[in-house]
C-alpha cells in the first residue's frame, strides 16, 4: 500500500457500566468494544461492518474521543488523542469530523443552514465574519446545494438535503478525517446513490480519509478500500475489499455475505444461502472464547474457551479464527 | 404457482385514491392505484418513503390515521368491497382473513401484555377457541416461526425478546388465524441482514406450506428479487410499473424503475467510481406536478409528460407487464 497511517488504533477497549433492576441496584458491564486494533491509512476509505450492537459505532465515537475509551490508544499526529481532556482535544477536533446517521436529529432546528455550516468556521477562526457568506456558499456548492439554502431551516429540507448539510458542516473546518456513522442508511435508494457519489467526489477533491460505518455490504463493497468486520465488540476480519469479498476467511463474514440479497431474481431463486441460526448474544454477557462460537457452524472445543488470536494470515488480511489455517493461499 | 389461478384475483384494488387534510386543503397522496393479488400469489410493492405504499395497504383494512381519508376507488377482497364494509364485518376480516405484519415490532406489540396473550387474542376472537386450546395453538405458532423454547417464551413480555424474535412474534400473530392474505409492511427493515435472511426464508416456507397470498411492502428491490412472483413499483402515489419479477429485472421499462435498479450497488460489481443516481427528490404530497409525477426528475421527459398523466398499459408480447410512461409506450408501439 505504501501509504502512511493517519490514525493508529491500538487495543481500543470501551466498556459501559449500566444500572439494571428497578432501582438501578445492580451494576453490569456492556462489553461494547474489546481489544480492537487497526490502522487507517491516509486517503483511504476503511469500512466497519457488522450487525447492530456489534460496537462499530462505539468504535467510531471512541476513536474520536466523543466517548472516553476504557483502555487502549488512538495515535493521531504522534499524540494519543483518547487520553486528552476536552480542552487539549479541541485543536484536533478540527481535523477529525463525523457525519451522523440521522439528519433529522443532528441539525439544530432553530439554526439556519448557513448558521449550522458557519459555526465551526467561526469557532476555529478559519475566516472572518466578512468572509463567512462566501465560505458558506462555497461549502454548499461543494455538497451540491444552491447558496440560497443558507437562509433555510432544516425542516424545509428533505432527508437527502439535510444529509448534504451535515456533510457541509463536517467539511467546514477542512478536516483530514471523517467518520461516516451510517451516514446513508436513513436515505432512500435513489438519494443514497447521490450521497455516495458526493462522498466519493469530496474524497478525491480534498484527499479525505473516511471511516465508513455501515451495515449495507453492497454499499461498503462499492466505496471501500479496506473492510473490517466486527462481531460483538471484536474485530473478526479485516482485509482489502478484494480479499474480503472474494476470499472471506471468517465464518461470520461468510454468513454475512451470503445473507445479502442481490437484485437478480434468477440468482436469488437458485442461490444457496448459509443462514445463521439464533441471535447475537447479549454484550452484557458475551460468550467465553470466540464470541461467535454460539452461532458458528464450524465451532470446535477450543473456540468455546480460547479467544482466537488476531493475526495476519496473508499480507493485509487479518482474521481472528481458530479454524483458519496458519497460511492461506491468497 | 399456476398461472390460470391468477385470473381470479383474491384482492382487486381499483382506482384507490387517498387524501390528507392539510392547512392548504386536501392533498392527494395516493392517486388512483390499481393492484391485484391472485390466490397464492406473492406481490412485492416497492417504492421510496412517502410514495404511499404503506397507506395503500393500511387503507384496505381501514386503519388510516385521522387526517387521511379514502376519497375514491374500490378494494374487492373475496367478492366484498373492503372500503364499504361495516365495522363489525371489518373486524372479521382484520386479523382473521387478512393478517398484518407491521414494520416496527417495538411499537406494534403491546408492551404490557405477554406475547402469548397477544397471540391468543385473535384465536379466541376469530376462531372461538377455548383459552387452553388457543395457548396450545400459540405455542405451535411460535414453533412455526422458529422461536426456540416456545413453551417458556410464550410467557415473556416483548421487551424480553430481541428484535428478530419480536418480528417473528409479529409474523406469528399475522399468521394466527390462517389468513388468506398476509400483508407485510417492511417486516425486515429494522433487522440485521442475517436475521432478515432468516425471516425471508421463513415467509417463503410458510407460503409454500399454507398456500396464502402475500403482499410484501418494501423499499428494497434486491430483497424481493428472490421472494415474490410479481412486483408493483410505486412512485408518488401511482403504480408506474407492474410486472412478473423476472420480467421486471430483465426488462425494467419505466425510467424510475430503471433508475432504482441502477442505483443499487451490487456485490458482484467491480468498484465503480460513481453510481448512477436519480437527480432530485420525489414530490411532496400536495405539490404534485401536473402530468406524469416522475417527469421533473426524468431524463427522457417530453412535453406531453408535463401535461398529461400516462395510463398503465400492457406490453403487447407480455400482457402481465404494464407500464405507465408515454415514452416507453411509444417505443413499444414503434417496435410492434
Amino acid at each position: 500500500m505504501g501509504a502512511q497511517p493517519l490514525l493508529k488504533v491500538e487495543n481500543l477497549v470501551k466498556h459501559f457500566v449500566v444500572k439494571l433492576g428497578a432501582f438501578g441496584e445492580k451494576g453490569a458491564t456492556v462489553y461494547a468494544v474489546d481489544d480492537v486494533s487497526f490502522d487507517i491509512m491516509t486517503g483511504e476509505t476503511l469500512s466497519l461492518v457488522g450487525e447492530s450492537g456489534c460496537g462499530k459505532s462505539t468504535t467510531g465515537f471512541t476513536l474520536l474521543n466523543l466517548q472516553r475509551a476504557t483502555a487502549g490508544k488512538v495515535i493521531f499526529e504522534g499524540e494519543n488523542i483518547v487520553a486528552l481532556d476536552e480542552k487539549r482535544m479541541r485543536p484536533y477536533r478540527r481535523a477529525l469530523q463525523i457525519v451522523f446517521q440521522d439528519p433529522y436529529s443532528t441539525l439544530n432546528p432553530r439554526m439556519t443552514v448557513g448558521e449550522v455550516v458557519g459555526e465551526p468556521i467561526l469557532f476555529h477562526k478559519l475566516a472572518t465574519k466578512a468572509e463567512l457568506p462566501e465560505r458558506i456558499a462555497r461549502l454548499l456548492a461543494d455538497v451540491g446545494l444552491p447558496s440560497r439554502f443558507a437562509q433555510r431551516y432544516p425542516h424545509e429540507l428533505s432527508g437527502g438535503q439535510r444529509q448534504r448539510v451535515a456533510i457541509a458542516r463536517a467539511l467546514a473546518c477542512q478536516p483530514k478525517f471523517i467518520v461516516c456513522d451510517e451516514a446513508i442508511s436513513a436515505l432512500d435508494v435513489s438519494v443514497q446513490a447521490q450521497i455516495i457519489n458526493l462522498l466519493l467526489d469530496l474524497q478525491q477533491k480534498y484527499g479525505l480519509t473516511y471511516l465508513f460505518i455501515a451495515h449495507d455490504l453492497a454499499v461498503v463493497r462499492h466505496i471501500s478500500d479496506r473492510v473490517g468486520v466486527m462481531y460483538l465488540g471484536r474485530l473478526a476480519e479485516l482485509a482489502t475489499r478484494e480479499q474480503l469479498f472474494s476470499n472471506p476467511l471468517h465464518p461470520y463474514t461468510k454468513a454475512l455475505l451470503s445473507a445479502v440479497p442481490e437484485a437478480d431474481p434468477e440468482l436469488e431463486q437458485t442461490r444457496r444461502r448459509q443462514i445463521l441460526t439464533g441471535d447475537v448474544p447479549s454484550p452484557l454477557a458475551p460468550p467465553a472464547g470466540c464470541r461467535f462460537h454460539t452461532r458458528c457452524p464450524i465451532a470446535m472445543d477450543q473456540c468455546r474457551s480460547v479467544v482466537p488470536e488476531w493475526r495476519e494470515v496473508v499480507p493485509g488480511h487479518h482474521v481472528a479464527c481458530h479454524a483458519v489455517a496458519e497460511s492461506v493461499p491468497g | 404457482m399456476t398461472a390460470p389461478a391468477y385470473n381470479k384475483p383474491l384482492l382487486d384494488v381499483r382506482g384507490l385514491t387517498i387524501e390528507i387534510e392539510t392547512r392548504r386543503g386536501p392533498a392527494v397522496i395516493v392517486d388512483g392505484i390499481n393492484l391485484t393479488v391472485g390466490k397464492g400469489e406473492t406481490v412485492g410493492v416497492v417504492g421510496e418513503s412517502g410514495c404511499g405504499k404503506s397507506l395503500t395497504m393500511l387503507s384496505l383494512v381501514r386503519l388510516l390515521p385521522n387526517k387521511i381519508k379514502v376519497r375514491g376507488g374500490t378494494a374487492v377482497f373475496d367478492g366484498r368491497d373492503l372500503l364499504q364494509m361495516s365495522k363489525s364485518e371489518l373486524r372479521q376480516v382484520r386479523g382473521g382473513k387478512i393478517g398484518f405484519v407491521f414494520q416496527d415490532p417495538m411499537t406494534s406489540l403491546n408492551p404490557v401484555m405477554r406475547i402469548g396473550d397477544q397471540l391468543c387474542e385473535p384465536l379466541i376472537y376469530h376462531r372461538d377457541m377455548k383459552k387452553a386450546d388457543a395457548r396450545k395453538r400459540a405455542i405451535e405458532l411460535l414453533k412455526l416461526v422458529g422461536i426456540p423454547g416456545p413453551e417458556q417464551r410464550i410467557d415473556a413480555y416483548p421487551h424480553e425478546l430481541s428484535g428478530g424474535m419480536r418480528q417473528r412474534v409479529m409474523i406469528a400473530i399475522g399468521l394466527a388465524c390462517d389468513p388468506e392474505l398476509l400483508i407485510a409492511d417492511e417486516p425486515t427493515t429494522a433487522l440485521d441482514v442475517t436475521i432478515q435472511a432468516q425471516i425471508v426464508d421463513l415467509v417463503k416456507e410458510l407460503r409454500r406450506k399454507l398456500g396464502m397470498s402475500v403482499v410484501w411492502i418494501t423499499h428494497d428491490l434486491a430483497l424481493i428479487a428472490g421472494l415474490v412472483d410479481r412486483v408493483a413499483v410505486l412512485y408518488a402515489g401511482t403504480v408506474v410499473e407492474d410486472a412478473p419479477v423476472g420480467e421486471l429485472f430483465k426488462r425494467p421499462t419505466h425510467p424510475y424503475t430503471r433508475g432504482l435498479l441502477a442505483s443499487i450497488p451490487k456485490l458482484s460489481d467491480e468498484r465503480a467510481s460513481r453510481l448512477s443516481s436519480i437527480g432530485g427528490t420525489p414530490p411532496e404530497p400536495g405539490r404534485r406536478p401536473k402530468g406524469c409525477p416522475f417527469a421533473p426528475r426524468c431524463g427522457l421527459a417530453e412535453p406531453i409528460c408535463h401535461e398529461h398523466v400516462p395510463a398503465l398499459l400492457s406490453f403487447a408480447e407480455e400482457p402481465r407487464h404494464r407500464v405507465a410512461c408515454f415514452v416507453a409506450q411509444r417505443q413499444m408501439m414503434e417496435a410492434a
